[in-house]
């Protein structure tokens, strides 16, 4: 039962990396599927400089949809697709990929509403400027809102940790997975309070990067 | 000189809540190749959506369009840029780029246009010289005063050497004096490069102050064009004599003529002066035949070169001799007489 630190602490530094990987990968993958979605959202929407009623309709419709799904029943929900794409339902990369698939609809809406914010003026001068919707997107759209587009990622990946934790659920690991394991199942309060203390210094950095890189791009 | 702007017969209505709404009706207008042309109107009146008729940015219902020689109207949204690229705007808002310098800013629709990188540079300079903000080309837009926002509008707009430029209310959100200058810039622009400026406000004073002729917009039609001048001088529609009267500090308003008639016993007359040689000689003459004629309000101004006055006077004497002054000077000017 009382399983010494000796033993524990190797386990805590593989889980880590397993959380850091599988955080890193959805916010990867998600992070540019997910800024996709925002910008498709955005530009299709009424008056968008890509308006298009059904485009705009359908994302909207698919993404209330996905959105409010705890991500507990999102990854049983999934589970034939997960099958079918990762090629099994369990483990690590299973996990990623439920975690990518919420993590895309939610980053989604926040870029949506990070570009909502940028002056409609300014999308209207670089038109004016004979601009293409293409020019708008990478060099206005962007750049325009990439302070707030920081925090709301910073804002994310808080989220995904949040999710990785619950990756073990379908053998995913992790550091949720493990305060889980060897702390809360054999009632090993202070193993749980050092993946905590883990999990914190983790989304501390993060948050701390983040506001650093927002700082940088708002010029504040 | 030809018309570079050509509206015809422009409708423009929008769909709101159902209903569709008549923001312009029946338009139409002609604009000059190297004009300073303003339209009036009060907030409502259609005038924003008018200009962006110009550069496609909105389109129209019906009617047709051309500038410079396209044909506005009938364009898709995706063969618009390149024409849009050649016709410059400028906003109340000023609408930078805050995330890029002023350099930056300026440089934006070269990049649009396809400039190589060297070109780029030795243009953005020269605007930037041209507007006086050389030495700002690396401050971000935030750390400019909105006069400088403006000027480094106007150096955006100008890149790529427009034909047209419009300007959207680009004076309003300025204090007086800073307009003065901004208006004094499109004055050099439209001097130094011809280019035809198309000035869209609600200030009477930006229209004296800059433009060669003037069309008042009111509730989505144009009720008076003209030579900034005449409509001035004799403004037609009830719209314009509004818009006048804010900035005809020369004509006496009711109050005051009631208290100049109580002042001073005698017929009142006021008389619209844009003929001061004229004017002059008659009261000169009406004076000799002895009626006494004594100014009690008013002035002159220039406006385009011109004289153009309103003067208020009072006149004593025999009866006989009065009514030949009147009658001289309504030869020599527009009057209108006082009653009691």
């Amino acid at each position: 039962m009382n399983t010494t630190w000796e033993v524990l602490f190797p386990k805590l530094v593989e889980n880590l990396w397993i959380t850091l990987y599988m955080v890193s990968l959805t916010l990867l993958i998600a992070g540019v599927l997910g800024l996709l979605l925002g910008l498709a959202l955005y530009t299709t929407r009424p008056n968008g400089i890509l308006q298009n009623r059904a485009v705009f309709a359908i994302l909207n419709v698919v993404v209330n949809i996905v959105r409010p799904i705890p991500f507990i029943i999102l990854i049983s929900a999934l589970l034939p697709v997960t099958r079918a794409v990762v090629g099994t339902h369990i483990g690590t990369n299973a996990a990623i990929f439920v975690m990518i698939v919420a993590a895309t609809f939610y980053i989604g809406r926040i870029v949506e509403q990070n570009l909502v914010a940028i002056d409609p003026g300014v999308i209207e001068a670089v038109r004016a400027a004979g601009a293409r919707p293409g020019r708008i997107i990478l060099s206005v759209l962007i750049p325009e809102a990439l302070g707030p587009l920081i925090l709301g990622y910073t804002f994310v990946v808080i989220g995904i940790v949040d999710m990785s934790a619950l990756a073990g659920i379908i053998g995913g690991r992790g550091i949720g997975d493990f305060a889980l394991v060897n702390g809360y199942n054999v009632f090993r309060w202070d193993v749980t309070l050092v993946a905590t203390a883990v999990i914190i210094i983790l989304v501390q950095g993060v948050q701390f990067l983040g506001n650093w890189l927002a700082r940088k791009a708002l010029r504040y | 000189m030809s018309a570079i702007i050509e509206f015809s017969q422009v409708t423009k209505s929008f769909q709101s809540k159902g209903a569709p709404i008549t923001a312009l009706d029946g338009i139409d207008l002609s604009i000059e190749a190297g004009e300073i042309f303003g339209i009036i109107g009060y907030s409502g009146a259609g005038k924003s959506t008018l200009v962006r008729l110009i550069n496609g940015l909105e389109t129209a219902t019906s009617g047709r369009i051309v500038v410079d020689g396209v044909e506005i109207t009938a364009l898709k949204e995706r063969d618009l840029p390149p024409v849009r690229s050649r016709i410059g705007m400028i906003f109340q808002q000023f609408n930078l780029l805050r995330s890029r310098t002023i350099a930056g800013n300026v440089e934006f629709p070269l990049k649009v246009a396809g400039w190589p990188k060297a070109k780029r540079r030795e243009r953005v300079a020269e605007l930037l010289d041209f507007v006086g903000l050389l030495s700002r080309a690396y401050d971000h837009p935030e750390q400019l005063s909105g006069g400088q926002k403006q000027r480094v509008g106007i150096a955006r707009a100008l890149a790529v050497s427009p034909s047209v430029l419009l300007a959207d209310e680009a004076t309003s959100a300025l204090d007086p004096e800073t307009t003065q200058d901004v208006l004094e810039l499109l004055k050099r622009t439209n001097r130094e490069f011809g280019v035809t400026i198309v000035v869209i406000t609600h200030e009477m004073d930006v229209i004296r102050s800059i433009a060669d002729r003037v069309a008042v917009l009111d509730h989505g039609r144009l009720v008076e064009t003209g030579t900034t001048f005449d409509v001035f001088a004799e403004p037609k529609a009830d719209a314009t004599k509004k818009f006048l009267k804010t900035v005809m500090r020369n004509r006496p308003d009711a109050a005051t003529l009631a208290q100049l008639q109580r002042e001073h016993p005698g017929r009142l007359v006021t008389a619209q002066v844009r003929d001061v040689a004229a004017f002059g000689d008659a009261l000169e003459a009406a004076n000799e035949r002895g009626a006494r004629g004594r100014i009690v309000f008013g002035g002159f101004e220039r406006l385009q070169g011109q004289e153009l006055g309103s003067v208020t006077l009072s006149f004593s004497g025999e009866d006989a001799a009065v009514q030949d002054a009147i009658d001289r000077l309504g030869a020599a000017a527009r009057l209108e007489e006082v009653h009691a």
